[in-house]
């Protein structure tokens, strides 16, 4: 039973998941203090080269991740710096950087191309691979899957349950209310879109370390706007936008089955589904549908789904802020 | 603080040079002698007719997409969306050849109109979820981005594969009289350029000689205050959007039809992220598009030349281009640098 076709494809939907989960929760970390990091498509190539050229070269795929990590923090320390300190556009910055990102991955890199390297190793956790249908579909994989899903946890117990998780929401929310309170909103800002960097940085190198092995040019391009599609429509918090990174990887795997399953039916209007959602998803925040929709229901039920339904952008969400 | 005028101006340059020296840095790197590399992109650009004439052929949708751009960011609004609107261009014009048969006289106008139809009303929706759903134009134009793409990938696999099955490369070549007529033996289409300028000083006149310019502007500096003056903020953003979507169509069709000889996968060669690139560049002034834009179509024909003849990766010119762009943001502005701030503020 635990290899049936229909668990197999379920694991690997959680694998080829783990990549966007990793970088949506880095993401949801920098726009909830406030920036929007649009690199994220530079970044991920950036950092699969790195990663993986660093863990051919020193043998090891632990210090491969070190290496894409300080890319991808140096990649958003540039955004930080230039919209804080410099107040220039953040998303000219990030714009500039996507495309940057891209060339010069693929330059930097042209050495390295398709040539087999270092792989993270499988590691199934002893008992609980065991449990049924759960087990081998996400207990018996490797230590990045286990890192994105303890990491989905962690992101969003110190968002919603911890000072400074408080801190960082006020950066993004009320950044006037938190200075008053004396939260310094543009430490917050670069703390998070750094370590937001950085873990864009681990979801980039575990394209080339751990799915689909070794660098090639523009290996990952176009996954950096999905991720923000996803922070989008996952409405800011890691959870849902776990949810979403493996409905993504889902559609992917449900196309790939179609398309063998009936070759003469185009399936590419598939890969339109994230962006659908994005929109729809933007569209209820903007609106007052959602309200309306609640004011249907019965008064007992009402409480509930506005619970299930809230979703809130960062208020301050790509504005600047000057500390006086 | 009294830099003065001059110093202002001319500033710019130290980033750009800073540019400049980290490519040669990289191509040194990788064991290429910078000063022959750089005369190599020349060459590759300018050396023979052919070679300029396709530096021309590529220029002249950037040139459109970078002036439609010009509006938008008037208007203050950040039109990331640009390449689904050539995408749709491309899509629009492809329609028509594909579907009327006539004399190119007739052809080619239906084609341009349609291109631009196709265009704007692909920027128009993005403008629409701005006024009416509230969806920052950034978000809506990634997504409507990708969802153009997409479309161009369904009908180059399904409804408009070519007679011979679906290659995922792109439709049939179109016939004949559908097709831009080119210069010589290139894929320069005279009457492109034409249009071209002609866009370009209509865009000029209206912003600087018009009330319409005068009320983006007014949007585009501060929108509450345009409001509360009366100017209607919808109207005119859609606008906006919807001409620059007009150009940028245009820009597709001139691909589809003389760059390339049908609808291809990747019909756009991200020439409208390179237009935002450019105008970010020219720092919104609006003589330095063209050249600007000359000057990045140049560099990008030539790092072909460049790979041909060293072996290094053609991605050189998008990064020479891209850290220009960079250096220029983050430092092109000596008053927003605020080395002497700190002074100010404390005084």
């Amino acid at each position: 039973m635990d290899s049936s076709p229909i668990i197999l494809t379920l694991a690997s939907v959680v694998l080829v998941s783990t990549p966007l989960i990793i970088a949506v929760c880095g993401e949801i970390l920098t726009e909830r203090s406030g920036i929007v990091n649009l690199s994220l498509d530079g970044t991920m190539l950036m950092a699969a080269m790195t990663g993986f050229i660093v863990a051919f070269e020193s043998d090891s795929v632990w210090i491969g991740f070190l290496a894409a990590m300080a890319i991808g923090a140096f990649f958003a320390f540039i955004v930080a710096f230039g919209s804080i300190r410099l107040r220039q556009s953040q998303f000219a910055i990030g714009f500039v950087l996507t495309l940057l990102g891209d060339d010069l991955s693929a330059f930097l890199g042209q050495n390295y191309t398709r040539i087999p390297g270092p792989v993270v190793k499988h590691y199934a956790i002893p008992i609980l691979k065991d449990i049924p249908i759960i087990g081998p579909i996400f207990f018996n994989q490797n230590a990045v899957v286990y890192f994105a899903f303890i990491l989905v946890a962690v992101t969003w117990f110190w968002l919603f349950r911890t000072q400074p998780g408080l801190r960082l929401r006020s950066a993004g929310d009320r950044p006037e209310a938190g200075f008053a309170r004396g939260v310094g909103i543009n430490f917050q800002r670069y703390l998070y879109t750094i370590i937001g960097g950085a873990l864009v940085g681990i979801a980039g190198a575990s394209y080339s370390l751990n799915i689909k092995i070794g660098w090639s040019e523009g290996i990952t391009r176009g996954l950096g706007w999905i991720v923000l599609a996803i922070v989008i429509f996952g409405g800011w918090s890691p959870i849902r936008g776990m949810f979403g990174a493996l409905l993504f990887g889902a559609t992917k795997a449900l196309a790939t089955y179609l398309q063998r399953t009936f070759p003469e039916v185009s399936v590419v209007a598939f890969n339109a589904i994230p962006w659908v959602l994005m929109i729809l998803v933007l569209l209820l925040v903007g609106s007052d549908f959602t309200e309306r929709v609640i004011m249907i229901v019965p008064k007992s039920l009402q409480r509930p789904l506005q619970r299930m339904l809230r979703i809130s952008p960062p208020q301050a969400l790509g504005s600047t802020f000057v500390e006086d | 603080m009294n830099t003065s005028r001059w110093f202002r101006w001319v500033w710019p340059a130290v980033p750009i040079a800073g540019a400049l020296v980290v490519t040669s840095l990289l191509l040194f790197l990788f064991g290429a002698a910078p000063f022959e590399a750089f005369q190599a992109m020349y060459q590759g650009a300018f050396g023979d007719q052919s070679k300029t004439l396709s530096v021309l052929a590529f220029w002249v949708p950037l040139l459109l997409s970078s002036t439609g751009l010009l509006i938008t960011f008037k208007a203050g609004l950040w039109n990331i969306g640009i390449e689904g609107q050539i995408v749709m261009g491309a899509v629009a014009a492809s329609w028509v050849a594909l579907n009327l048969e006539a004399p190119s006289a007739v052809l080619i106008p239906i084609e341009i109109v349609a291109a631009m139809l196709g265009g704007a009303l692909w920027a128009a929706l993005s403008a629409v979820l701005k006024t009416r759903g509230n969806i920052h134009e950034i978000f809506s134009g990634l997504a409507l981005n990708s969802i153009a793409i997409i479309l161009t990938n369904y009908l180059i696999s399904g409804p408009w594969q070519p007679p011979e099955g679906g290659t995922f490369r792109g439709t049939a070549p179109f016939q004949p009289s559908a097709l831009l007529p080119l210069f010589a033996n290139s894929r320069f289409s005279p009457l492109s350029l034409i249009l071209a300028v002609i866009a370009f000083i209509l865009v000029v006149i209206a912003l600087r000689g018009t009330f319409w310019g005068l009320k983006l502007k007014a949007i585009g500096v501060n929108l509450r205050s345009a409001f509360l003056l009366g100017v209607s903020s919808e109207r005119e953003m859609i606008l906006a959007m919807m001409f620059c979507g007009a150009l940028a169509g245009l820009g597709g069709a001139v691909r589809t039809l003389s760059w390339f000889d049908s609808l291809r996968q990747s019909i756009s060669g991200g020439i409208g992220f390179m237009a935002l690139m450019v105008v970010m560049l020219a720092n919104y002034r609006m003589f330095l598009v063209p050249p600007i834009a000359l000057f990045f179509s140049a560099v990008l024909s030539g790092s072909i030349t460049l790979q041909l003849r060293t072996q290094l990766h053609s991605s050189l010119g998008g990064i020479l281009t891209e850290l220009m762009v960079l250096f220029v943001l983050l430092f092109g502005d000596w008053a927003k640098l605020g080395i002497f701030r700190k002074k100010d503020d404390d005084g």
